[in-house]
C-alpha cells in the first residue's frame, strides 16, 4: 500500500462537523469534472490512490479513468463497500426482504423466498458472494489492489459476532479478485483479534487514529498499546479528530507510529492537499 | 451482567442487537422475528437462541430486559405483556400508535420498579445535550420562538409499500421522522399543548404523509414551527434541526454544529461570548465502548443497561416522556383532518 491514500468524503458531502459545510461540498462537487481534477491535484502532489465508497458518482469516475487508461496508468482505487446509505434506505423503504430482492442480481432471492426450503450456510454466503460482484462491477479494468468493507456493515457483523462472514468476505475477496481484502472499523482493537481468533494474518485494518481520541472505541491508550505490539497493517483515518486538531499536530501523532502503513486523507483543495502531503513526508524523513 | 432478548429483528432491532451483542455486560438470551431468513442467519451464525413467538420466547427465556422493535402498532400488546411479566422494557419510537394505549403502560409501571426507555436517540447527542444545559440555565433569556425541522431521503419515488407506508400500523413521516423532532422540542423547550394549524402532505407515498408542517404551542406559552419532510433528497441523511430565539440570543443547532448567538456578555455561560459561538459535535461527544453508527445508539443503550443494574436512575426517554410525544403527534395528525 502507498504511505499516503486519498479519501472521498469530501466529494459525497460528508462532513462530520457541519451540515453547511456538507452542503456546499456538494455544491462544489456538483460535476464529475470536479472530482477529477482534485484527484489529479493529489496525483500531482504523489498520492496515486484513491479509497472511494461504491457510490453511484464512483461509477462515473471510473469511466473516466477508463477513457484515459495512459494518464491513469499508475493509478490505484481502493473500493469500500456497501455505500451503507443506499442500503439503509432501501431497508426504511422496502424492508430487508425487499432490499434483498432489489439488490442482489439475478432470480437468487426470488426462489430463496419461494416456500419454505431450508437454506444452507453457503446460501447466505453467495448472496453475500453476488453483493459483492455487484458492488465491485463499476471497477473493471482498474487496478483495485485492497477491497474493503466499510464500518457499518464490519462493525454491523462485529458486533453480532458473525466472525465467520468477516472471513468468508476476505476469503472471497482473495479467491475471486486476487487481491488483498482489507476492513473499515471504528472498534479497531476488537476487530483485531476477532480477525486474528478466525486465522487471518497482518489483517489490514483501517480505523481512526488521532490524538484527540476520537472514534477510537475501547480508549486511545488501548489503541496506542495495539498499535505497539499487534502485529497488523493499520491505515489511519479520521487524523484530524473530526476537525479537532490542528493539521501538523495531528500529522505528528500518526506518523509517530512507525507500524502505521498508510495515512488516509481527504481534501477538497490543492493547497490542502499539498500542505497534507508536505507534513507527512516531512515527518517520516524527520523518522529516517 | 443483564439477560436481554429482542423482539422484532428489522433495521433498528438489529442494530440494537449488534450493539448489545459487544456490550460486555449483556447477555443476549433470545432474538423474536416473523422472518424465517433473518432468525436463521442469527441461529447460523451468531449463535443466538431465536423464536417466533414473543411469548413463548419469554416464557422459556425469562429475560431481565426486553428491547422491541416491531411496527408501532404491536408495540402495547407486546410492552403489555413484558410489564405485566416484570420484565425492563426498551421500546422503539413512537412509543404508541394510540395515547390511550400509553396511558395504560404509564399506569401499568406505577411502583413496579420496572425500567421504561423509549428510543429517542437525539437526546444522546452531544450538540442537543448542549442546547439543553443553555435551556436548563435560561442562557438566552425569555424564548418566544422556535423553528424545528428534519429532512431525509427516504421516500424519494413511488414504490412498494412495506409497514412504514400503512398508516394503521404507524408508518408516515409523522410517525417515523417528525416523532423525532416533536420529542426534541417538548425536551429541550416545552412539552406541545397546542397545535394551532397542520398540514400532512403525501409527496409519493399513496397512504401516508411524506410532510409535515405545523404551527405548534408550547406548555410555556412559546409558538413555533415543525417543518419535517422525509421525502427531500438535498439531504444524504436524515438531518434533524432546531432553532430557538431568545430575549438575550439564539441557539441553532443540528446534530453536529451547535451555533449559539448572545446578544451581551454579561449572562454567556462559561466558554461563551459575546456574538456568535460555534461548537461541533466532536468536541461535545463523550466516547462509547463500541461505536455502530453513532456514539448516541451506543449511549441510549448504556444508559439503559446502567439503569437496569441500579447504578444510575433512570431520567431520560422515560415512557412518560415518549407518551406526551405521542399526544403531540397524535393533535398534529387531528388538526390535519379539519
Amino acid at each position: 500500500m502507498e504511505r499516503i491514500l486519498f479519501g472521498d468524503n469530501q466529494f459525497f458531502a460528508v462532513n462530520h462537523i457541519s451540515d453547511e459545510k456538507s452542503r456546499s461540498q456538494s455544491i462544489r462537487f456538483k460535476e464529475d469534472s470536479a472530482i477529477i481534477k482534485t484527484l489529479d491535484q493529489a496525483r500531482d502532489a504523489g498520492v496515486n490512490t484513491f479509497m472511494c465508497t461504491t457510490h453511484d458518482r464512483i461509477a462515473k469516475i471510473c469511466d473516466i479513468i477508463r477513457q484515459n487508461p495512459e494518464k491513469y496508468a499508475d493509478f490505484n482505487m481502493y473500493p469500500c463497500m456497501p455505500y451503507a446509505h443506499k442500503y439503509a434506505n432501501a431497508v426504511t423503504e422496502l424492508g430487508i426482504a425487499g432490499t434483498l430482492k432489489e439488490y442482489v442480481p439475478g432470480n437468487f432471492i426470488g426462489s430463496m423466498f419461494k416456500g419454505g426450503v431450508a437454506f444452507l450456510s453457503k446460501d447466505y454466503l453467495s448472496i453475500m458472494e453476488l453483493l459483492i460482484d455487484s458492488e465491485m462491477k463499476m471497477f473493471k479494468g482498474i487496478n483495485t489492489p485492497v477491497i474493503f468493507l466499510q464500518n457499518v456493515l464490519t462493525d454491523f457483523l462485529l458486533g453480532l459476532g458473525m466472525k465467520d462472514i468477516l472471513i468468508a468476505y476476505h476469503a472471497y475477496i482473495k479467491k475471486k479478485y486476487k487481491v488483498e481484502a482489507g476492513f473499515i472499523t471504528m472498534n479497531m482493537p476488537k476487530l483485531l483479534y476477532v480477525l486474528k481468533e478466525g486465522g487471518i494474518e497482518n489483517p489490514i485494518i483501517c480505523s481512526s487514529i488521532n490524538s484527540a481520541g476520537f472514534r477510537m472505541s475501547g480508549g486511545k491508550a488501548l489503541y496506542e498499546k495495539v498499535l505497539k505490539e499487534e502485529q497488523f497493517r493499520p491505515i489511519a483515518m479520521q487524523v484530524l479528530g473530526g476537525g479537532a486538531i490542528p493539521v501538523k499536530e495531528a500529522l505528528e501523532y500518526v506518523c509517530s507510529f512507525p507500524q502505521i502503513e498508510s495515512i488516509l486523507f481527504g481534501a477538497s483543495s490543492k493547497a490542502n492537499i499539498d500542505q497534507t502531503v508536505g507534513f507527512i513526508k516531512g515527518f517520516d524523513q524527520d523518522r529516517k | 451482567m443483564v439477560r436481554v432478548a429482542l423482539i422484532g429483528a428489522g433495521k433498528m432491532g438489529l442494530s440494537h442487537l449488534s450493539i448489545l451483542g459487544a456490550h460486555p455486560e449483556v447477555e443476549i438470551v433470545g432474538v423474536c422475528d416473523t422472518s424465517k431468513m433473518v432468525t436463521d442467519v442469527l441461529e447460523k451464525y451468531s449463535g443466538f437462541n431465536c423464536f417466533s413467538d414473543y411469548a413463548k420466547m419469554i416464557s422459556q427465556v425469562k429475560p431481565d430486559a426486553v428491547f422491541v422493535s416491531v411496527p408501532t402498532k404491536m408495540h402495547f400488546q407486546i410492552i403489555k405483556d413484558l410489564l405485566a411479566a416484570k420484565i425492563h422494557v426498551f421500546s422503539e419510537k413512537p412509543f404508541c400508535l394510540k395515547p390511550e394505549e400509553g396511558a395504560i403502560l404509564i399506569e401499568m409501571l406505577a411502583h413496579s420498579g420496572l425500567i421504561n426507555q423509549v428510543g429517542y436517540h437525539n437526546k444522546f447527542i452531544g450538540t442537543f445535550q448542549e442546547v439543553k444545559k443553555l435551556m436548563e440555565n435560561q442562557s438566552i433569556g425569555e424564548v418566544y420562538h422556535f423553528q424545528a425541522e428534519a429532512y431525509g431521503p427516504v421516500v424519494i419515488r413511488k414504490k412498494q409499500e412495506t409497514w412504514r407506508s400503512s398508516p394503521e400500523e404507524g408508518g408516515g413521516c409523522l410517525m417515523d421522522y417528525a416523532s423525532h423532532v416533536v420529542d426534541l422540542l417538548n425536551y429541550l423547550i416545552s412539552p406541545v399543548t397546542e397545535v394551532h394549524s397542520s398540514t400532512l402532505k403525501s409527496i409519493f407515498s399513496s397512504q401516508v404523509d411524506d410532510a409535515v408542517y405545523a404551527m405548534l404551542k408550547l406548555k410555556n406559552e412559546v409558538s413555533g414551527l415543525l417543518s419535517v419532510n422525509w421525502s427531500d433528497e438535498t439531504h444524504r441523511k436524515m438531518s434533524t434541526s432546531i432553532t430557538i430565539c431568545g430575549t438575550k440570543g439564539k441557539i441553532i443547532s443540528d446534530a453536529s454544529e451547535l451555533k449559539v448567538f448572545f446578544t451581551d456578555s454579561s449572562n454567556c455561560p462559561d466558554s461563551y461570548t459575546k456574538g456568535w459561538n460555534i461548537k461541533y459535535v466532536t468536541e461535545l461527544t463523550q466516547p462509547v465502548d463500541f461505536y455502530l453508527r453513532g456514539e448516541e445508539y451506543s449511549a441510549q443503550i448504556d444508559h439503559f443497561i446502567d439503569a437496569v443494574l441500579g447504578r444510575r436512575a433512570q431520567s431520560i426517554n422515560t415512557f412518560e416522556s415518549a407518551h406526551l410525544t405521542d399526544v403531540a403527534l397524535n393533535m398534529i395528525k387531528l388538526k390535519s383532518l379539519n
